[in-house]
């Protein structure tokens, strides 16, 4: 069978053959940007449609099924709607900051892409710091926001990157806390190492009960990242402000769109790595026989199905719970995730130290 | 009734009513108001009326202790419709007089904010008097 | 005093909320006065469906008014109609016959019903919760296929006459209101589950908008409004008409005086609600369904007043009759417009999202207010 593995290995060799070292270095990196980008576009399709049909057949009703088969060419009719309407600069506006902002943000993203492994062997760049990484780069997403509502002479979205800004630096110290439990377990930054740890089993398992604890906040802590209801009011539409992007239109606005939706597939992925093994099949301890069943589905199977899984339940979440006000937020991270933890993070290196994990 | 010596009794509907000239009309409300064998601290409606000869003003009262009911009525001079404010007695009036004063033009003395309520700020005349005429916006039947 | 939009001399921001907006149910426009988060002040501006009912009136026949009322409170419909009914029947001295008061008093009900299934939805949107709307919408839905049978509208349904009901009752009316109680009843219990109990939704609705009852008194409210905050003024149990005198249901008063309270006295409403249909559908007595009236209906020189509880409180009708076939004037003393005049007392202190839950628990309609 091809795996995916193989077909990179086999692109690299074919260029190193064929071309200079410096010829083909330049082409693999124009190859793995033109994925990258593909990748990204293929992914805004299938995530806004999936938002849609996902809430749709919660609230008992079908969602898009007139735009081809099932509705699947819904995104691609949106994303034509974005492109070709008239993208609006406001007087007053900051020009260079009001076209940097979106580039900015999907700039940010496609950055976070490099260390996720998809398949067994198949990572941009398994850099051995990848953890620390991904959450750096992941932080300067915020940089985007508040440019984007300051440059838009408006005072309603300046409230909205405001008031997004606090809820995003809030949560970060929660998802970072919940990172560091893990690599507490694996004693490694290396995306590749905490994988390959997981290979008698996963952590949220081997971890038991604070790993799991580490879990539900990360959970929680990675919704409030990504402006996910309950923590929407950035973006809310019954509220007084229509949030950050308010005064973007067209291209500019499909490219924060679409920034939101990767950025939940990059912090699933996040989790379904440290947490679910990311493409390690489902493991337990020495069952050989079970192990070796398990293995039969490819490894990218196995960390899109966690990542899909994982972007449900963040699905879920919105169309289930009302909305929390500014105030609560920022008192439920500072008063109860931050001290929980924090204490989490203590016991579990206890726990790493003693080896009373399995 | 010995409380309100000044009004006329009118029995005339299903409630009891009193007849009360306007400068007298706010002592005896606040009077209803306050005496605790009465007690009347529910305003629940406070309408005019255009009689073509002069205004009235007319309100219904409760008990939410004693469970009666009565009505007020104020009669007010046509030229001048002038009547002082009851919103420091029943907090429900600031609103209703705010409309009485928009349709009919009656000013309430001491009134915390007196303007127009549904009718915009520049709007001429005061539209539920007998004798308002608009000839653009009312057909005649 | 009149405040502009901008910047207050204290620094403060005054800004519009609405009238085109998702959560004000209607067109009201109000002028916050924010400092940071906190309101400072709350001033609606009213009179963007102001359509000069009580003046129309003044110039439209005794059968004629009634039905400009289902345009008011256009959810209580059947409500209003059935005020004003009553109080020309008042001033004919006509008696309604029994089934006709039967009718009214399930018309009215499950206008009641649909208007607080409504509500429920409007108030879970408003929340951020976006998935009761439609779970309330499904069930409103079979209500307004029932009045469509009885009555031939969804909304605006134009059936009580001074004297009785426009038509009798369609024979399916009977088979069907039974089956919808026995289905809302399971689903009453889905919304508390769904809504009730969720603790974001407690932390939103708890310890916000209070009015105690003095305030409760003296700014007027009536309805569930003022039954959240320990007032009895249940039209239908104080001045009861028709034949509530002689069904058996609970007046749901609650203590607490926040918008939780407020909340749960609508949910019991409707439980409420759903036991006086329930002790009503099989006792319809045979006869008329309209007593006999004159063609031209004229009253006499006097004044009327009847109140009936609608969805959102007390429904004042108030006629002044000169003896002809047009009313002298005519008063509409809306429930809307008292437990408006709250709002600023109620959400002073507290931050935006709170205004948006105190003014979806105080349900109001702006076309009522405004008349």
């Amino acid at each position: 069978m091809f795996s995916l593995e193989s077909i990179s290995h086999f692109i690299h060799a074919w260029l190193y053959h064929h071309f200079s070292p410096l010829a083909a270095l330049s082409l693999e990196l124009a190859i793995i940007g033109l994925a990258a980008i593909l990748w990204f576009a293929l992914l805004g399709l299938v995530l806004v449609l999936m938002e849609r049909k996902v809430s749709a057949y919660m609230q008992i009703r079908r969602g898009p099924n007139r735009v081809g088969p099932g509705g699947v060419l819904q995104t691609v009719a949106d994303t034509l709607k974005l492109v070709v309407k008239e993208g609006l600069t406001p007087t007053g506006a900051d020009k260079f900051l009001f076209n940097l902002a979106p580039i900015l943000v999907i700039i940010i993203s496609m950055l976070v892409l490099a260390p996720i492994p998809f398949a067994r062997g198949f990572q941009i760049w398994d850099i051995n710091i990848g953890v620390l990484y991904v959450s750096a780069v992941s932080s300067l997403s915020i940089i985007g926001i508040l440019m984007a509502g300051w440059a838009s002479n408006n005072k309603y979205s300046l409230l909205g990157a405001m008031r997004s800004g606090a809820q995003i630096v809030s949560y970060e110290l929660s998802a970072g806390l919940s990172i560091l439990t893990i690599v507490v377990l694996t004693g490694s930054l290396r995306i590749s190492e905490i994988i390959d740890s997981q290979k008698d089993g996963w952590w949220i398992f081997k971890g038991h009960i604070p790993a799991l604890i580490a879990f539900a906040i990360f959970i929680i802590a990675v919704t409030a990242e990504t402006n996910r209801a309950p923590f929407d009011l950035a973006e809310a539409e019954s509220e007084l402000t229509a949030g950050f992007h308010t005064e973007y239109s067209g291209m500019k606005f499909a490219l924060f769109f679409l920034a939101e939706y990767v950025n939940i597939f990059l912090v699933c992925s996040i989790g379904a790595i440290l947490f679910l093994g990311g493409w390690m099949p489902l493991h337990f301890g020495h069952w050989a026989t079970f192990n070796h069943f398990m293995d039969y589905l490819p490894s990218s199977i196995w960390f899109l199905g966690k990542t899909f899984g994982l972007i449900f339940l963040i699905m879920w979440f919105r169309w289930t719970f009302p909305r929390l006000r500014v105030d609560q937020l920022l008192t439920l991270e500072w008063k109860y995730l931050l001290p929980i933890s924090l204490i989490n993070l203590l016991v579990m290196t206890v726990i790493s130290m003693e080896g009373w994990h399995f | 009734m010995h409380l309100t010596p000044e009004a006329t009794l009118e029995e005339s509907g299903e409630w009891l009513g009193l007849v009360l000239a306007p400068d007298q009309a706010k002592s005896c409300l606040s009077r209803l108001r306050h005496a605790p064998e009465i007690e009347m601290d529910y305003l629940f409606c406070l309408t005019g009326v255009d009689w073509k000869t002069h205004f009235s003003l007319v309100y219904h009262l409760s008990s939410t202790q004693h469970r009666q009911t009565m009505v007020v009525k104020v009669k007010l001079d046509r030229e001048q419709p002038e009547m002082d404010t009851v919103s420091d007695i029943w907090r429900t009036a600031e609103f209703h007089e705010r409309e009485a004063y928009d349709l009919f033009g009656i000013r309430f003395r001491s009134h915390p904010d007196l303007r127009r309520l549904f009718l915009t700020e520049d709007w001429i005349g005061w539209p539920l008097r007998k004798d308002y005429e608009d000839p653009v916006n009312m057909i005649k039947l | 005093m009149l405040e502009e939009i901008g910047t207050t001399e204290k620094g403060e921001w005054v800004i519009n909320l609405g009238p085109q907006h998702p959560s004000t149910h209607g067109v009201l426009h109000l002028l916050i006065t924010l400092s940071g988060e906190t309101i400072q002040k709350v001033e609606p501006h009213l009179g963007y469906i102001h359509r000069s009912i009580e003046k129309m009136c003044e110039s439209l026949s005794y059968r004629q008014f009634i039905y400009v009322t289902s345009r008011m409170d256009y959810l209580s419909s059947h409500i209003n109609n059935h005020g004003c009914a009553l109080c020309v029947e008042k001033g004919l001295q006509v008696e309604v016959p029994p089934r006709a008061q039967v009718i009214r008093v399930l018309m009215d009900e499950l206008t009641r019903l649909a208007s607080h299934q409504l509500w429920w939805g409007a108030l879970g949107m408003d929340i951020g919760a976006l998935t009761p709307f439609f779970h309330a919408f499904r069930e409103r839905e079979t209500i307004n296929e029932i009045m469509e049978e009885t009555c031939g509208a969804r909304l605006t349904m134009n059936y009580m006459v001074p004297g009785g009901v426009m038509a009798d009752i369609h024979p399916n009316f009977q088979h069907r209101v039974k089956q919808f109680i026995a289905f809302f009843r399971t689903k009453i219990d889905e919304y508390d589950e769904l809504l009730s109990d969720n603790f974001i939704f407690l932390r939103r609705m708890q310890g916000v908008g209070y009015l105690s009852r003095e305030d409760a008194i003296s700014y007027g409210c009536t309805g569930p409004t003022a039954r959240g905050s320990d007032l009895s003024c249940d039209i239908r149990k104080l001045y009861p008409y028709e034949v509530y005198d002689r069904l058996s249901f609970v007046e749901v008063i609650e203590t607490g005086g926040d918008c939780h309270a407020r909340y749960r006295v609508r949910l019991q409403e409707m439980r409420q609600s759903l036991s006086i249909l329930d002790q009503l559908i099989d006792n319809i007595p045979e006869g008329d369904f309209q007593a006999k009236t004159k063609a031209v209906l004229k009253l006499p020189k006097g004044e009327f007043y009847s109140r009936v509880e609608t969805a959102r409180g007390e429904f004042g009708v108030y006629i002044i009759s000169e003896g002809g076939t047009t009313p002298y004037r005519i008063k509409f003393r809306s429930p809307g417009f008292s437990n408006l005049s709250a709002l600023d007392h109620m959400s002073r202190g507290h931050k935006i999202g709170d205004l948006v839950a105190i003014m979806g628990t105080l349900d109001l309609v702006i076309p009522d207010i405004d008349r």
